[in-house]
């Protein structure tokens, strides 16, 4: 199967052009659907099938290239359409196209009614199409492909409403931010492939990593590659300082948040720092600004979570912040617990958009949680769902965010250092408040919405990938059980890894023991401050909610500068777009261009022009002035002569 | 029909086909554009034949056909073609029919005179690619001017007179000085050969021996000539003038090919007729080369007129492909000569959509548009691809050439500095800023205008002419291989002329 592994690419790829091309000749919505959820179904079958065979090889043998034919072939680059499958890879894979499969079908319901509706699956295909390329791709160029194209899908599908307005704007602003943002993103990336390129003459993933584990390279060269590359990763898995896209991403229909904002496309910048992971371990001081970046974001992310009251912005400002947990593992070395928190969150938030779209579709659109209130009276399977999800994202014991947040934290102190810890466990401490804000304002309480609105339970083909998906939100952990519990050697991922990230690991070794008692006692403190904050928000949004109130005005201009995300759009604005587009205009076009040069072009011809007036005297037409001159000439010649003589 | 002279069949079909045009009569206006049609695409396919009988494995010139001309100068009529000329050529030949029949039923006035100025157009263009003698390259050269002079001033929009002017005046000013250069050149052979010449095969021998002094200032004649049809910035003002007056025909053709002479001839002659000038000379051209693509790029940003924008962006672009000429790497250069083709593609697909919804509306204010994705949702689709292709997204064409030659430049030794690079890939962003921005403000939001309301969508003819090129994006973005081969060994050898003379320079 692992041979026929381009396969998974072109079903989606299929689905794309069917409905892209005969979409709108098709009509009926259930074939649209059944050929769009099946085009990802046969993929996720395929790549069960690679799995399986994969799982069944020797250790040393679970990487597979698969090559299709030459796309690039000049001087001394050679880039093949190829594909790559290993442990990291496959892992990927599944999780794409099984949430990707849950989510395609939950859209069938979803956009039931939608004029656009071949349009959509023609998008989504295209996308998944798009993101098993850039997971796959065995070369930088292939993985840039899917880089590029995922984008061009998030933007098509962000700005799928594209004649409704969006906050302060309209969705196809908010679709050309997140494409624009991405792009200088992209812009760091190409730079990396270029500085690759450079040092080891190729970009195909498996020479360029031997040649960097094993060549005498300078670490700032290295350092160079690696900053580059995570230039890319922060626009792509929106990091500070190009996160501003994600939130206005949510402009786009619900599923899509829940696929490409959530689950699959915004984690590439994990997977391409863990795909890359010897060049980031070869360069220790932008390893540490990956920390960084990603404490920074998952913190200042979460805290604006914290106020939000538009219920899928809530949930995006969550992935930025849990996007941030990543990076942080990414960072202090623990590349294997940064894919496994990729998947775990892949399951939970997945649901959480899902649930939250099937919340806006009962609630006929409203996406303020300011007015909803007691749902799950009316909407069993979503509730429940729901608070699962909600669980394990805050960590709750026993459930999938658990083991890989845990991970992450105990990682973040024991490779990184105690101030990791502080800020990681404060965020997921906030992060447990914000969620269980968002729970108990929707689901619990008093009803806060009219008495035209009738919430209703969504259908089946909705509430059904909402059940597969919480089972895997609570069984998803298992396969990372700390060593701590299940024993030396006990964590089923973390072996199933170790041939990826040796290498990386051998390089960034670091010495120092810590004893299971710390692990135990911090992740006990954890555990007990996320669960604390969870009460704490349940008691405040359902039965106090004038605590809420009060502290809110008594803080007020801490509340607002939430509320603002920190002005830092409104900072951009100003500081940068504006100005470019003035000078641009004002300075450039207006004076540069027409002012400037053509001033220079028009006036020398105007300089010929009234050159030739005053020559053009000499002209007169009259005979006798020609002999007058030719009488002058003449005689001036002759004085010469007879002085010269 | 005879192999050795394949290109005097190639050169001859549209000079012989305007002819007989003119003895058809004006108003026998269906019969002229057929006819204009079937000449083109006997171009067209004449210039596939070629490419059969062409060994891409041989980097020396092809096809070459010798008749003296002018006995005393050694003037001869010597033509042949290199990979590079040879996909040159099939752009012009594939352009040119789709030209045409995008102008049947928009181009009314005096439609015989306007076939017969593309056909004489088309055969100026050939005659430049095909040219390997300085005297009749001068002649292609200057009598393609005349053609294009005529489109912009007979055919264009309201300011044509003031536009034709300024094209003519600007191109005719660098023309000048390469005739300079040429006639010094031919005299500077005739000390050292012992005979004037114009043959651009032995020139290139002589070329790099110049004294060094004199040899900068022919690469400059030459390089100003080329500059200005680039066009490079500062050099461009031209450009925006020309391209939002003249008819959408002129504007493709003009995007399409004409600027191409200017890169072609970089290529073709300041390269290797200068070797040493051209390295010395290379970093400040560079310097200008990034300058216009982020220039070209932020003046497109903020123009209110959607072909002024397209124009524009045709300076970011071209600057892109002076930058991998002048990095001197083969992945540059290679970049750069599918870059001329792509750019060809991308923005000859722009300004026909421009021109279509022209057509219909009578404006191309952006101002004026808004929310047309509701009423033409296939010519919406077909805008987004060419902006697409423009922006070089991967899969596309445009992606192959300003990766290479970024690629290209980054590691080029003759720049040797990674600034040039940075810069010019930030080029990558505003592309995605102007484009997207015309995009949403044209076809997404709701429609206002109540003028838009009767807008039809893409008719066959359109269709027909949009198609192929949509397809040449894909496949120069999925297979470039094709096209690549056509031209490696070509850069090759310039590249190695250069080398070879200036292998110190290098090290």
């Amino acid at each position: 199967m692992i041979d026929y592994i381009y396969l998974t690419i072109l079903f989606p790829l299929a689905g794309f052009l069917i409905n892209g091309l005969f979409g709108s000749k098709i009509k009926n919505e259930k074939i649209i659907g059944i050929i769009g959820s099946s085009a990802v179904g046969l993929s996720f079958l395929f790549t069960i099938l690679s799995f399986i065979q994969l799982l069944n090889l020797p250790i040393d043998e679970r990487t597979r290239v698969v090559e299709l034919f030459t796309w690039l072939n000049v001087a001394g680059l050679n880039i093949k359409f190829a594909y790559l499958v290993d442990q990291l890879s496959i892992v990927m894979s599944l999780i794409v196209t099984g949430v990707g499969f849950l989510i395609h079908v939950y859209s069938i319901g979803y956009m039931h009614g939608d004029k656009g509706f071949w349009r959509f699956f023609a998008y989504l295909n295209l996308f998944i199409f798009a993101m098993m390329n850039l997971i796959l791709g065995d070369n930088f160029l292939v993985l840039f492909l899917g880089w590029e194209g995922v984008g061009l899908c998030s933007y098509l599908l962000i700005g799928f409403y594209y004649d409704r307005k969006f906050e302060k704007g309209t969705v196809p602003e908010a679709a050309k931010k997140a494409f624009i943002v991405n792009r200088i993103g992209d812009f760091g990336f190409l730079l990396g492939m270029f500085l690759i390129y450079q040092t080891f003459d190729s970009l195909n993933f498996l020479e360029v990593f031997s040649k960097a584990e094993y060549f005498p390279i300078s670490e700032t060269t290295f350092s160079f590659i690696a900053l580059f590359l995570f230039i890319g990763a922060t626009g792509k898995s929106a990091q500070i300082p190009l996160y501003v896209w994600l939130p206005d991403a949510m402009a786009g229909p619900t599923p899509v948040s829940a696929l490409i904002h959530a689950a699959t496309m915004v984690t590439a910048g994990v997977y391409m720092v863990a795909r890359a992971s010897i060049i980031f371990a070869s360069a220790p001081a932008i390893m540490t600004l990956v920390a960084v970046i990603g404490l920074l974001t998952a913190f200042f992310a979460a805290t604006i979570g914290l106020v939000q009251t538009d219920i899928k912005k809530v949930l995006a400002y969550s992935t930025v912040s849990q996007l941030g947990y990543m990076f942080l593992a990414a960072g202090v070395g623990a590349f294997g617990a940064a894919i496994f928190h990729v998947m775990t969150h892949a399951f939970f938030k997945a649901l959480l958009f899902l649930g939250a779209g099937s919340v806006i579709h009962a609630m006929h659109e409203q996406q303020d949680i300011r007015n909803y209130g007691n749902l799950k009276k009316y909407m069993p399977v979503t509730y429940l769902t729901f608070i699962i999800a909600a669980f394990a994202i805050a960590g709750v014991p026993g459930l999938s965010g658990f083991f890989s947040k845990d991970e992450i934290l105990w990682y973040s102190y024991s490779k990184g250092n105690l101030t990791f810890w502080i800020i990681g466990a404060l965020t997921a401490v906030i992060t447990a408040f914000y969620m269980f804000r968002l729970v108990s304002l929707t689901f619990f309480g008093k009803e806060r919405f009219g008495k035209d609105v009738h919430p209703h339970e969504s259908p089946k083909v909705m509430t059904i990938p909402l059940i597969v998906l919480a089972f895997l939100s609570i069984v998803g952990g298992y396969v990372g059980i700390p060593e701590i519990f299940s024993g030396e050697g006990g964590n089923a991922l973390k072996n199933w890894f170790k041939p990826i990230f040796a290498p990386a690991e051998a390089k960034l070794r670091t010495f120092g023991s810590h004893s299971h008692f710390e692990e135990l006692l911090l992740m006990g403190i954890s555990v007990a401050a996320a669960l604390s904050a969870i009460y704490f928000a349940y008691v405040v949004y359902t039965r106090k909610k004038e605590i809420a109130d009060k502290t809110a005005s008594s803080v007020k201009g801490l509340y607002n500068t939430l509320l603002n995300k920190y002005y830092v759009d409104e900072i951009y604005e100003s500081s940068v777009i504006k100005p470019i587009l003035i000078i641009s205009e004002k300075v450039l076009w207006k004076v540069t261009d027409n002012k400037l040069i053509d001033g220079i072009v028009n006036g020398s011809a105007k300089l010929i022009y009234y050159i030739s007036i005053i020559i053009r005297k000499m002209q007169t037409g009259v005979a006798q002035f020609y002999a007058l001159i030719m009488m002058i000439g003449i005689s001036v010649a002759l004085f010469w002569l007879i002085l010269t003589l | 029909m005879e192999n050795g002279s394949i290109l005097t069949y190639l050169l001859i079909t549209p000079i012989l086909g305007s002819l007989i045009l003119l003895f058809i009569r004006k108003e026998q206006e269906n019969l002229i554009q057929w006819f204009g049609l079937a000449v083109s695409l006997a171009a067209f396919i004449i210039s596939l034949v070629m490419f059969t009988n062409f060994d891409q494995s041989n980097g020396s010139f092809q096809l070459v056909e010798k008749y003296l001309w002018i006995d005393g100068l050694n003037v001869s009529y010597h033509i042949g073609v290199d990979g590079i000329s040879v996909l040159l050529i099939l752009l012009t030949t594939f352009l040119t029919p789709l030209t045409l029949i995008s102008t049947w039923g928009t181009i009314k006035k005096n439609i015989k005179l306007f076939t017969f100025f593309m056909l004489f157009l088309e055969a100026g263009m050939l005659g430049v690619f095909i040219s390997l003698d300085l005297f009749l390259f001068y002649i292609f050269w200057e009598a393609m001017l005349i053609p294009m002079y005529f489109i912009i001033g007979v055919w264009g929009g309201e300011n044509r007179i003031y536009a034709s002017i300024k094209f003519f005046i600007y191109t005719m000013f660098g023309s000048l000085l390469m005739l300079v250069a040429i006639i010094w050149l031919a005299v500077d052979a005739s000390s050292q050969l012992g005979y004037f010449t114009t043959n651009l095969l032995e020139l290139y021998k002589v070329g790099p021996t110049i004294a060094r002094d004199i040899q900068n200032y022919l690469f400059l004649a030459f390089f100003f000539s080329f500059a200005i049809k680039v066009p490079l910035f500062p050099l461009h003002t031209w450009l925006p003038d020309a391209h939002v007056q003249a008819p959408t025909a002129g504007s493709v053709i003009l995007a399409g090919v004409l600027l191409k002479m200017g890169t072609y001839g970089l290529i073709r002659f300041n390269l290797p007729l200068f070797p040493q000038a051209s390295v010395e000379f290379a970093p400040y051209i560079s310097v200008f080369a990034v300058i216009g693509i982020i220039y070209g790029a932020l003046v497109a940003m903020v123009q209110t007129d959607m072909k002024k924008l397209v124009a524009y962006s045709s300076v970011a672009h071209l600057g892109f492909v002076v930058l991998g000429i002048f990095a001197m790497t083969v992945e540059s250069v290679q970049g750069a000569v599918i870059q001329m083709i792509n750019h060809g593609l991308s923005t000859g697909a722009l300004f026909l959509l421009v021109g279509m919804i022209y057509e219909r509306t009578h404006s191309r204010e952006i101002s004026f548009y808004g929310g047309i994705a509701k009423l033409v949702p296939v010519y919406a689709t077909f805008l987004m691809i060419a902006s697409l292709s423009s922006i070089g997204l991967p899969g596309m064409n445009g992606f192959i050439g300003e990766f290479l030659i970024l690629l290209g430049s980054f590691k080029s030794q003759v720049l040797d500095n990674w600034w040039f690079t940075i810069f010019a890939a930030s080029g990558v962003i505003f592309a995605a800023v102007y484009l997207l921005w015309m995009y949403q403000r044209v076809v997404f939001g709701n429609v206002t205008n109540p003028k838009l309301e009767n807008l039809s969508d893409m008719n066959g003819k359109e269709w027909l002419v949009l198609v192929p090129i949509i397809l040449l994006i894909f496949w120069i973005g999925i297979y470039p291989t094709t096209f690549l081969d056509i031209t490696e060994t070509s850069t090759i050898n310039i590249l190695e002329q250069v080398q070879n003379f200036t292998i110190k320079l290098l090290n």
